[in-house]
């Protein structure tokens, strides 16, 4: 018998039994989707997670005063001023720090904006011209602050986009933070979307004119010191240095009493991403048991479908049906079963991948892989669950198929 | 030996081992020659179904020989008895064996499904109007009388144009009118040529020139056992 033949002859047979076709096909159906769909929640949650940290540069190193533990009990007495613009000095030193390529002060506040025509309320950090390097950021109109303009308090003001556009201002413009006056001299390029914190709204200073004008306290404590490695392969290495010119500058002789932290953005990264993947494995293994399940009901399915059909069996077979065509005719019958299955899971997974986002805030990446494999992996389900009933159906006698009725 | 069909030698059938061995079939032996209607008569119990498993290939004998149409099936394996069946024989049985599903010419065209037939409905077709159901081709089975269900079997035997209908107790389930259509048809299939075994106890058969074998306990006489 020709495969198309004993393809049609299994489509018929599933068609005599409309309804318990339809009910075996819901197994498999359930098991894509839910495959599909945990690991598009998987991906997408993944990516953001991802793209989020990956955008803060993976060179980066972000010195904080005290640590969680220490609580600068053991430090300065207090938790948030012990970094220095001294520390900072000594961290741009090539000579005891090869490895750090840049080394950006920070000092932030929350201040509204007003514009002639605006106001808008956003993020304001005070740094130096590194701040570019150490944030991987480029400025898409006008150019950031120099050097020179740090050291003469100058009150020039870069802008997010989302921030310029607020504010209804372009190159040259003025703006009013606090009680000071400030000249937009730059937009910074698009960053991108952070839902954690908007990269594209906020306003940066001149770390000195900051300190006069807007966050107040000492000219010579900074909040947080952000490094830049010379590459990502450098990355231990300058943690190494920064930590060891922090720990002689502060007169600290143990590790473990440090009045600060560093943390290193390829570390969350690596972690951050160990973390979502392990998630998307354990959700796509319970979804894979669901399809197994969907498979052992197909076998099933199909070992009740030899039963019931004995004397049709025995009849195909004196009719001159070898036991090689109704292993064929019973293997296609679970597969026909198993890949319909399969593409209407897949139907149901895109749907629910459309509708999901849209009313709740559950992002889902379906990418071709998944659907493949599971496609794959049902019509492998239902042929593997499908071989037991089918060499049943071949091994009958033909007398004894005929006997039962 | 040209001309026999059907050359059985010594057949003999047993089931099972030992003490629990049960003789279906002794000792039997029999010859059909090409265009007879034979028919087989006996008890339940007597071997009659047994006979009839191994005539039409859906059993090898236990020991004996048995030439079908020149050629030894007693040693076939079941792909190669599934061909012959397909070739060669025409089932007609008791309970009809129509699959539900399938209307009157799907269920005639099935033996064509497993051999590479072109126009397989344009033969399902003149099979059904051989047998007077050129009017019901797509009726379900369920849609037919008993007379005509077993007329669409007859039609499924004769699609493949075999060399032999083996028809096993064909009116056992009908009235006496449609019993005595069903073995106008078969009588008219013989005197077409072709040759028919009959496994029967239906008196209605006496009106066709025939030769009769009684089957009792397991063994095969010619003639009507006293």
């Amino acid at each position: 018998m020709s495969l198309l033949r004993t393809f049609q002859t299994g489509l018929r047979g599933l068609t005599g039994h409309r309804l318990r076709s339809i009910l075996t096909t819901l197994g498999i159906l359930f098991g894509v989707a839910a495959v599909i769909s945990t690991v598009g929640i998987g991906k997408a949650s993944a990516d953001s997670v991802t793209s989020r940290i990956a955008s803060l540069g993976t060179n980066l190193l972000t010195i904080s005063p005290g640590s969680t533990f220490a609580g600068g009990v053991f430090g300065g007495g207090g938790s948030a001023n012990t970094l220095t613009m001294d520390d900072v000095r000594g961290l741009r030193s090539k000579d005891n720090a090869p490895d750090i390529q840049a080394v950006a002060p920070v000092v932030q506040t929350r201040k509204s904006l007003v514009s002639i025509s605006s106001n808008w309320s956003t993020s304001v950090q005070g740094s130096t011209p590194d701040w570019l390097i150490t944030n991987a950021r480029t400025v898409s109109q006008g150019s950031f602050f120099t050097n020179a303009d740090v050291a003469s308090h100058k009150q020039s003001v870069v802008l997010g986009t989302t921030t310029a556009t607020n504010l209804g201002v372009s190159i040259g413009d003025s703006v009013t933070i606090g009680p000071a006056a400030f000249q937009v001299i730059g937009i910074l390029t698009q960053s991108g979307g952070l839902a954690f914190q908007n990269g594209d709204d906020l306003a940066v200073v001149p770390i000195t004119t900051a300190q006069d004008e807007l966050t107040g306290g000492s000219p010579n404590s900074v909040q947080r010191v952000l490094l830049s490695a010379t590459s990502s392969g450098t990355v231990g290495s300058a943690y190494q240095e920064a930590d060891q010119l922090l720990l002689a500058t502060h007169h600290i002789n143990t590790a473990a009493n440090a009045d600060f932290t560093i943390t290193s953005q390829s570390s969350v990264l690596s972690t951050a991403s160990a973390v979502t993947n392990t998630l998307t494995i354990l959700l796509a293994s319970v979804a894979a048991i669901s399809l197994l399940v969907g498979g052992i009901g197909v076998m099933n399915i199909m070992l009740v479908s030899v039963t019931e059909r004995t004397s049709e069996i025995g009849l195909r077979k004196a009719l001159g049906a070898t036991p090689g065509d109704l292993l064929r005719q019973f293997l296609f019958e679970a597969a026909i079963l198993s890949v319909l299955g399969g593409l209407m899971g897949v139907a149901l997974a895109l749907v629910a991948g459309a509708l999901v986002p849209r009313f709740t805030s559950i992002a889902v990446t379906i990418t071709p892989e998944p659907v493949l494999i599971a496609v794959a992996v049902a019509a492998a389900v239902g042929l593997v669950f499908g071989v037991y009933p089918a060499m049943r159906a071949a091994r009958l006698a033909p007398i004894e198929a005929l006997r039962a009725e | 030996m040209p001309g026999n069909l059907i050359e059985i030698r010594s057949v003999a059938k047993v089931y099972g081992r030992g003490d629990a061995a049960v003789h279906a079939l002794s000792d039997v032996s029999l010859s059909v020659a090409d265009g007879e209607f034979a028919a087989v008569v006996g008890p339940s119990g007597s071997g009659k179904s047994t006979l009839m498993h191994i005539l039409g290939c859906l059993d090898i004998p236990s020991s004996g020989e048995y030439w079908f149409a020149g050629e030894d099936v007693s040693r076939m394996s079941e792909s190669q008895l599934a061909r012959v069946r397909n070739r060669r024989i025409g089932f007609v049985f008791q309970q009809f064996h129509l699959l539900p599903s399938l209307s009157a010419w799907r269920n005639v065209e099935l033996p064509l499904l497993y051999r590479s037939a072109e126009q397989r409905r344009q033969a399902a077709l003149d099979a059904l109007g051989q047998v007077g159901l050129a009017d019901r081709v797509n009726h379900r089975p369920t849609e037919l009388s008993g007379g005509q269900q077993q007329r669409v079997a007859i039609a499924r035997a004769l699609v493949t144009n075999p060399d032999l209908i083996l028809a096993d107790e064909p009116t056992g389930n009908l009235d006496s009118n449609s019993s005595r259509e069903v073995l106008a048809i078969l009588r008219g299939l013989n005197e077409g040529g072709r040759t028919v075994v009959l496994i029967t106890h239906d008196p209605n058969v006496a009106a066709i020139p025939r030769r009769v074998f009684t089957m009792s306990d397991g063994r095969l006489s010619e003639g009507v056992a006293a």
